[in-house]
């Protein structure tokens, strides 16, 4: 069964339809690359699928391992394995970022039926995870994502994703704001990462990302809906011609 | 979203169920008539076994309060008082006995659970009283806690510390209460401390001799012992040349009380070199969902930095009420004395909330320091309402404050007022404020985390008011956390 089925999927926002009949199948790991100009709606289809509010699904559906997403709470989806990865992660002050991820963890795991981690069973697990993303432990104490750099705060949702385990990552322009030795850490977690089990949608403006992050498959979005599909040689091809030609296909 | 949906309606329903438990009990025998009167004052000091000069003080009170009117400056509003249909004084009753946990409510024992606080504590609590049979372990856990306070009132005792209730120290100490009570809010401050000072129904008394430091905290002692704190409470804490005690008033459970009027009067002392660490949690009755019904809550409390180098800690947690008007202050008379006032103060449904703290710069390079975080949800209105003043011979006075408001919702109010005043051009005072509402992308990057709505806004909040929390003593912390998520419930959706 797909992992993930976005079928004919219309969303509109303030009366303004965004995505009009979107559809795409993303199969257990495999890695999806989502390649589009801005206002494409490339980061509507991330904000739907983890249930962000504000949209409104006019028609269409998304089924998550057969089960319809869009009756799920955000919070829900979490827990069945839906994780995003923010273009701009939000600052939490007076958070620790220890706190916050033990908080989540837990969470997800009540709401599957699992046991909830003890303190040293999960100090334990973050400190592998944090070692291996070159994050120290300074971070981990600080306020979720205050004061960190741009590298630090996508290195937090990486470690995140590492922690949770989910089995569909979404990574919503992951190289915005990361000069080249930041992305390529970052790049070297999300990579880390792969397996067999778990699917990954990586949202992306530039084809520099994919470099990094080699897709199974490239998708070209515009104007709201899928315009050409392909393999990784379809973003060498973007690069070099650019948006335009696919936008009058649109 | 149906969670949030579900979670109103058990809020609504533990609202009901509040109402029923607080006005249920039917006042018996034992208490004055309703009405205020000579005769109601006589009557509560004779109840008292009061000496003389007491009477005389409550009268004179009295006479006082007859000349005053009602303030209406603070930023609330409810329906008039009727003085003359109000009772003032009842005699402590036990509470309604029931056979086990299992008769209590079972929104209630979730509230608790919610809370950590230990089941055998909130059969305590809760008045359960075994049957025959099992009296033994019942008798057990009341025994319990008598015989940790008896142990607890013996080390107080060996280190000199006085600390009993107020009515006593009245008759065992005359000489401590003459020379302390009303000397930081006099029986003429204002109308409420004026009627609290005629009607007072009881409080604590506390004295720490010189260089004493107090061997606990006395909110250890509270928490088993001191649950009925009642309408009119007085409360007297002097800690003497070089002592120190910290004290912490009220529970995180929720307060049930058939009287609505709350006005009570705390006055602290510190002489040369001593310092009082004060610390609040109240959770008094909030009126139901409509905004009917709920406690209103006049407080006084001052501090008197009477001796150098003393110092005065305030630290509150105000989360109940229907209204709240309370503004714990610091008179620093004594050269290098310190004033400290850290805050949070929630509102939620139909809340009423004004309040601030006054820091009075009167000796020679006195500091303080104001920390107030207003959390406002529903359609409640919270106020902060602060005075940072230095008098004319305060050189070398110094003040920080930073008032943050957090707001939820868009149907709630946040207000700060501020009054400055240096009357010495070597003042330092710095203001800063902020009001925010608490953003729709954190708590989607929260919720997408996995954590609820309700988890979210919990534990953005509880970031909001990190620095305040901090301030009280460990095992209330804690404790003050969870109480802040279960009173903001039901207030995103």
């Amino acid at each position: 069964m797909a992992l993930l089925e976005v079928k004919n999927l219309q969303v509109r926002v303030e009366e303004r339809e965004i995505l009009h009949g979107l559809s795409l199948t993303v199969n257990p790991g495999e890695v999806h690359a989502i390649m589009g100009p801005n206002g494409s709606g490339k980061s509507t289809l991330s904000h739907v699928i983890a249930g962000k509010p504000g949209y409104e699904v006019t028609g269409g559906e998304i089924l998550f391992r057969g089960e319809d997403l869009l009756e799920m709470s955000p919070d829900a989806r979490a827990a069945k394995g839906v994780f995003l990865a923010f273009q701009y992660p939000v600052e939490i002050p007076g958070v620790a970022t220890m706190n916050f991820l033990r908080t989540a963890l837990n969470a997800q795991r009540k709401a599957r039926g699992e046991s909830e981690f003890s303190t040293p069973d999960f100090l334990k697990k973050v400190r592998e995870v944090a070692a291996r993303l070159n994050i120290p432990q300074d971070m981990l104490r600080r306020g979720v994502n205050v004061g960190f750099s741009g590298g630090e705060k996508k290195r937090n949702e990486i470690l995140q994703m590492a922690l949770f385990e989910p089995s569909l990552c979404i990574l919503d322009e992951m190289d915005s704001g990361l000069d080249i030795d930041a992305l390529k850490v970052a790049a070297d977690g999300v990579n880390a990462l792969r397996s067999p089990d778990r699917a990954m949608v990586v949202i992306t403006h530039y084809q520099r990302l994919l470099n990094y992050i080699i897709p199974d498959f490239v998708h070209v979005i515009s104007k709201g809906r899928v315009v050409k599909s392909g393999g990784k040689e379809l973003a060498l091809e973007l690069e070099a011609s650019g948006y335009a030609r696919f936008e009058d296909a649109a | 979203m149906p969670a949030v949906q579900e979670t109103v309606d058990r809020v609504k329903r533990i609202d009901v169920d509040q109402y029923r438990y607080g006005f249920e009990t039917l006042i018996e025998s034992d208490k004055a008539p309703k009405g205020l009167s000579e005769d109601t004052v006589r009557f509560i000091s004779a109840k008292k076994n009061e000496p003389a000069w007491m009477l005389e003080w409550r009268l004179e009170a009295f006479r006082r309060w007859l000349t005053m009117t009602e303030p209406t400056w603070a930023r609330v509003n409810y329906p008039k008082i009727d003085y003359q249909d109000l009772y003032y004084y009842s005699a402590p009753k036990p509470k309604k006995q029931i056979g086990s946990l299992d008769e209590i409510d079972p929104e209630i024992l979730k509230t608790y659970e919610k809370l950590g606080i230990p089941l055998r504590e909130v059969e305590v609590l809760e008045g359960v009283v075994r049957p025959e049979g099992e009296r033994r372990i019942a008798v057990d856990a009341v025994f319990d806690s008598v015989s940790v306070a008896t142990t607890f009132q013996k080390e107080l005792k060996a280190a000199g510390v006085i600390f009993m209730p107020i009515s006593e120290a009245i008759r065992e100490h005359p000489e401590l209460v003459q020379k302390y009570l009303g000397t930081v809010v006099p029986t003429s401050d204002n109308y409420f401390a004026t009627l609290n000072s005629a009607v007072f129904s009881d409080g604590s008394f506390v004295y720490v001799p010189p260089g004493v430091r107090c061997p606990m905290e006395l909110s250890t002692y509270f928490r088993i012992n001191e649950r009925n704190t009642g309408q009119f409470e007085r409360t007297l804490i002097i800690a003497d040349k070089g002592a120190y005690v910290s004290y912490l008033e009220g529970c995180t459970a929720p307060q049930r009380d058939e009287n609505q009027l709350h006005a009570a009067v705390v006055e602290l002392v510190t002489h040369d070199d001593a310092e009082i660490k004060y610390s609040t949690v109240q959770n008094w009755y909030p009126g139901n969902s409509e905004g009917v019904g709920g406690i209103y809550n006049f407080v006084t409390k001052r501090g008197d930095c009477r001796g150098n180098n003393s110092k005065i800690s305030w630290t509150q947690v105000e989360t109940g009420s229907a209204i709240t008007w309370k503004y714990p202050s610091c008179i620093l008379r004594g050269d290098n004395s310190r004033g400290e006032f850290y805050s949070i103060a929630i509102s939620n449904g139909h809340q009423q909330v004004d309040s601030g703290t006054k820091m009075i710069h009167l000796g020679k390079n006195t500091t303080s320091r104001i920390i107030s975080k207003g959390i406002a949800a529903g359609v409640s209105q919270n106020t902060y309402r602060g005075l940072v003043t230095a008098h004319r011979k305060a050189t070398g006075a110094r003040n920080f404050t930073a008032c943050d408001s957090l707001l939820i919702g868009d149907k709630c109010g946040a207000h700060t007022v501020p009054y400055v005043e240096a009357k010495n051009s070597s003042a330092t005072f710095e203001h800063e404020a902020t009001t925010s509402k608490i953003s729709e992308d954190v708590l989607f990057y929260c919720v997408q985390r996995g954590l609820s709505q309700e988890e979210a806004v919990g534990l953005v909040v509880n970031g909001f008011v990190k620095d305040v929390l901090q301030q009280l003593p460990m095992e209330f912390a804690v404790e003050a956390q969870k109480l802040i998520s279960i009173s903001l419930e039901g207030s995103v959706g």
